[in-house]
């Protein structure tokens, strides 16, 4: 599996549950997977997707899907305890993991070595797991948004990337002001 | 000197009831004693203290941060790109150790001495707490929203009872 088709399943499997995109390829490919008002992408401050969709899950009914990159992940670790700490019930987190970091060229990223799954289902998420294809991730999609979060859903996925697709076409005021609308939207 | 209790009716008052951060002992009183109707969120780094504050906001909640001055350090990437270029204000407000002419551990001397500068290069305005702390809030909360960026307020040592 590619990482646009995994953002695409993701993203067409959701009705109007808001979506953070982590810094990189992985925003660029979501919104042009499918954008959408719900969509925050987070064009920098890698790191910071999950303490973004906790201060959200935390305040706000509707299911929040944190989007990650495994580097992006591992650089806050911590944030996933706190998610376990916390314990939001519409929060879930996704993380694609091409085992490397794609978006500067390929480094190798130790998410070859540490399988995140663990570390998730020790920091308290409460559904955990990992999916290698198309089929299972719309499967495990559609049942973690019925279930009580936590949850947390580990992508494989291959370490290419789609050519020449271009940047995020909103500024950054812009992806706000349309994601707090959509956070009032029923 | 204000009392922890005057601290956050303060905070209340301008409607500031979502708070996160990582604690610093000038700080302690008011830690020890946050009221009910404040939720608190423990942050394991004041930039994911600040990310769970924005989120907040985003919601439609005034949020704030309480940390120390060597966590500004870790919050400088989350104001360069993400607040300061979304436009999502949230209260900062920072604790000052180290801070010049007094004495202090020597791990403080630095960013004791650059808090205030570092503030001033991110273009963030600030003010240091003192007796008025009241209307010091009422002006960070109008400045929020007028500049929809994040605001500070310095806390030093002693000034919470």
């Amino acid at each position: 599996m590619k990482r646009h088709e995994a953002l695409k399943v993701i993203l067409e499997n959701l009705t109007n549950e808001l979506v953070i995109t982590t810094t990189g390829m992985i925003s660029r490919e979501a919104f042009n997977a499918k954008d959408r008002p719900e969509n925050f992408y987070m064009v920098g401050s890698m790191g910071l997707v999950t303490p973004l969709s906790l201060g959200i899950a935390l305040n706000c009914k509707k299911k929040v899907v944190g989007i990650e990159g495994d580097g992006s992940m591992f650089l806050n670790l911590g944030s996933m305890a706190m998610v376990g700490a916390e314990k939001p019930d519409n929060l879930i987190t996704i993380v694609i993991d091409n085992g490397c970091y794609e978006s500067t060229g390929g480094q190798y990223c130790i998410s070859q070595e540490v399988n995140l799954t663990r570390l998730a289902e020790s920091s308290g998420y409460l559904s955990v797991a990992q999916v290698e294809n198309e089929k299972d991730l719309k499967e495990k999609v559609l049942v973690f948004l019925k279930k009580t979060g936590p949850s947390f859903i580990l992508v494989k996925v291959d370490s290419s990337r789609q050519e020449g697709i271009p940047r995020v076409s909103f500024t950054p005021e812009e992806i706000k002001e349309r994601f707090i609308q959509a956070i009032s939207y029923d | 000197m204000i009392t922890a209790d005057l601290f956050w009716q303060s905070l209340t008052k301008e409607g500031f009831y979502f708070f996160s951060g990582v604690p610093c002992s000038i700080l302690k009183s008011a830690l020890s004693n946050i009221p009910s109707d404040i939720k608190y969120v423990p942050a394991v780094r004041e930039d994911s203290a600040l990310g769970i504050a924005s989120g907040s906001w985003l919601t439609g909640r005034k949020s704030t941060i309480l940390i120390q001055n060597s966590g500004l350090g870790n919050i400088i990437n989350a104001l360069t790109s993400f607040n300061l270029i979304y436009k999502i204000p949230v209260l900062l407000i920072i604790t000052w150790r180290g801070e010049p002419g007094k004495p202090d551990a020597p791990e403080h001397t630095i960013m004791g001495e650059l808090t205030l500068p570092i503030l001033e290069t991110l273009k963030i305005p600030y003010k240091i707490i003192d007796d008025n702390f009241n209307t010091q809030v009422e002006w960070a909360k109008t400045e929020m929203e007028a500049k929809k960026i994040p605001i500070a307020l310095i806390l030093k040592e002693g000034v919470i009872k």
